[in-house]
């Protein structure tokens, strides 16, 4: 089982609101590992819309992605290139 | 099982579903569930889920053809909170820790979960919020199945329960599909329970807190006669109510009469029967309950939850109708009674702090001649039968019968300038309900060619009690003797003026009541149709020397409970057999 913990500084134009928010979800959810989200001493489910939401993501903010399981690193991969690219 | 006490509305007993109607915002009720319960909270959370979401697919297809597929992009979040596991858990453990209901479960969480985004000072944000509680009230919507066209699909009879029935609300329920009324505020004459009288259908009012304890869809008995509703109730008690039911028809069908019996007491006396309408639908119930004619035809409903006025076409034609379709009968119509608790949905009638002391009926008439002129046109038209008769409600004194006369004949005239065809003759009635115009009547009488007394409201400015507000609803009482001297004195001065006197309030369905109008001298007795059968044959079974004797006796007693004790008795020594079940109806 794999485990990664890095800190990033997130780019995308509207942070994580709405469809941010819910695309970083739907690629959380397509790995068996567990995501969460550190903003500020709050972890949260990064599988959960309405966990993600209330951790107001907006850009330029940073925080701390924490991904365990054993597709932990494919996953990591693909969160942090959403989350650094500016592409909303 | 959870036992309400309210006040009595409208006899009989209902058994079954409840159906809940609310404003848009919902009140959630709260209930405590059992260990054995859990599960079957969480299952209809489920199976609520899954519905809302097929509900957003729909509505995202729907979006995706007519405005294109990023659009419908929009609706990728909510079906996200549809599978939220934070959410759902968070639901969950306040059902299994807390042991309450999934609704109220359900509601508390979005609530904190949005308030926690309200609280970011970002616009964004704010806006993700109003999705999650737009998604929230969806799923609420799928709980406590409260979709407002769903009424018009369900196969099973339901029970209305709501906080308060308003007239627009009742206009367009669907009757036929209406088994009982329980409301949270009301008194026994309040809209819901004259229209649940009218219509025949068993209902409690003043439950107070009713909407917080019901879920929709769970059982529930209403008891119209003891004002008593059972929520959730347990088999062995539904079993008794439905022993009590089968008693109650077996009475109905004792005191079945044959309709076309004329009302004709023991030694002669011909009394008038007739029926107090509200809708369209009622007519078929006229012929059914046996009424001779229409003692009160009340017009709000033409009025009532729409945007625009009626035209004076529609008016007519609605009035028309009815001319119609009960010739030869009679038709009272009585010109539009809005404000009080019937309101026009129209910016026009202000808010008021107390209503029926206001702006209403005919004071709202006179003030707005454009309006009333156009129901006048229309009620003149449709009297070329020569059946109809008209009616002006909340007369308070002579000043404004003139008022209300002299427009008429202003609409005479146009008429007859347009070389429309009316009853030149038609008669003009005054409503009694107002104290002052009880005290007038002599006068008043004058000037008309009949009285309707309506007690309803004649009985709450007397005696100072809000009819709609159950912390004083008990000091209503029709036999007041105040009430009664007053009755009296109307009769006798419409006695005087050679013109007759009708009622068109509650009391006149009421048997002890009946017996004791008669014997005061009352022409007409005017009720909702389902009474009708029951004064009918009490009528056929007194005498009306009788009715006299009682009436002069109890005039001069000082307490409405020693009156109605004194009727009870009286009538309970002049029927024989079977006719004593009347007292029981």
């Amino acid at each position: 089982m794999d485990k990664v913990e890095q800190e990033i500084v997130v780019n995308n134009i509207h942070g994580l609101h709405a469809r941010p928010a819910a695309l970083f979800v739907q690629i959380a959810n397509k790995f068996d590992s567990a995501v969460q989200l550190e903003k500020d001493g709050d972890i949260v489910d990064g599988k959960s819309i309405i966990a993600v939401l209330s951790l107001g993501v907006t850009k330029g903010t940073r925080i701390k992605l924490m991904l365990e399981g054993d597709d932990a690193n494919e996953a990591f991969m693909e969160l942090r290139k959403f989350l650094e690219e500016n592409n909303a | 099982m959870l036992k309400l006490k309210g006040i009595a509305a409208s006899q009989g007993i209902a058994i079954g579903r409840a159906y809940c109607l609310g404003e848009d915002e919902f009140s959630i009720p709260k209930r405590k569930i059992s260990y054995e319960e859990i599960s079957r909270e969480i299952y209809r959370m489920e199976e609520a889920l899954i519905d809302t979401r097929k509900e957003i697919v729909t509505i995202q297809d729907k979006i995706s053809k007519e405005l294109g597929f990023s659009e419908a992009k929009i609706f990728e979040a909510h079906l996200l909170v549809l599978e939220d596991r934070v959410l759902i858990e968070d639901v969950i453990k306040q059902i299994k820790s807390k042991k309450v209901n999934v609704e109220f479960a359900f509601s508390r969480s979005i609530k904190k979960y949005t308030d926690a985004l309200l609280n970011f000072d970002d616009e964004y944000l704010k806006e993700r919020a109003i999705d999650i509680k737009d998604i929230g009230k969806r799923v609420l919507r799928k709980l406590l199945k409260r979709d407002t066209d769903r009424i018009y699909n369900i196969k099973e009879k339901v029970i209305i329960v709501t906080h308060d029935l308003s007239p627009a609300d009742t206009a367009v329920l669907p009757k036929d599909k209406i088994i009982g009324f329980a409301t949270d505020i009301g008194g026994s004459t309040s809209h819901t329970a004259i229209i649940a009288r009218t219509l025949g259908i068993p209902a409690v009012v003043g439950l107070d807190v009713l909407t917080k304890h019901t879920v929709c869809n769970e059982m529930l008995i209403v008891d119209g006669s003891e004002g008593v509703v059972v929520v959730r109730p347990l088999e062995r008690t539904i079993k008794s109510y439905q022993k009590k039911l089968e008693q109650i028809r077996k009475i109905e069908e004792a005191i079945h009469v044959p309709r076309a019996f004329k009302p004709k007491t023991v030694d002669g006396k011909e009394v008038i029967v007739s029926a107090n309408i509200e809708l369209p639908e009622e007519l078929p119930l006229i012929k059914h309950f046996g009424a001779e004619g229409v003692g009160l035809y009340r017009t709000e409903y033409i009025f009532l939850g729409r945007n625009k006025l009626p035209s004076e076409e529609e008016q007519f034609k609605a009035y028309f109708n009815v001319a119609k379709t009960l010739k030869p009968s009679s038709v009272i119509i009585r010109t539009m009674d809005v404000g009080g608790d019937k309101f026009l949905s129209r910016p026009e009638m202000p808010h008021e702090f107390t209503p029926f002391l206001g702006w209403r009926a005919i004071r709202f008439c006179l003030a707005r001649p454009d309006i009333f002129k156009v129901q006048l046109r229309a009620i003149l038209r449709a009297s070329v039968e020569k059946n109809i008769q008209i009616m002006f409600p909340m007369i308070s004194g002579i000043s404004e019968l003139r008022e209300a006369k002299r427009l008429l004949d202003e609409c005479r005239g146009e008429l007859k300038k347009e070389g429309r065809y009316f009853d030149n003759d038609i008669k003009i009635g005054v409503m009694i309900e107002v104290p002052s115009a009880a005290l007038t009547a002599d006068a008043l009488a004058k000037e008309c060619d009949f009285f309707s007394i309506g007690t309803n409201d004649l009985i709450q400015y007397s005696l100072a009690v809000d009819r709609a507000n159950e912390k004083v609803a008990y000091l209503y009482e029709p036999a007041h003797p105040a009430v009664l001297r007053l009755i009296k004195d109307v009769i006798s001065s419409a006695h005087k003026n050679n013109i007759w006197v009708g009622m068109c309030g509650e009391m006149a369905g009421e048997i002890i009541f009946a017996f004791l109008l008669l014997g005061l001298g009352l022409d007409e007795l005017s009720m909702p149709p389902p009474r009708i059968p029951k004064i009918k044959e009490l009528i056929r079974k007194i005498r009306l020397s009788d009715a006299k004797d009682a009436a002069s006796k109890v005039i001069d007693f000082s307490t409405s409970a020693e009156i109605e004790r004194y009727l009870q008795d009286y009538l309970r020594n002049i029927l024989k057999g079977d006719s004593r079940q009347l007292l029981g109806a």
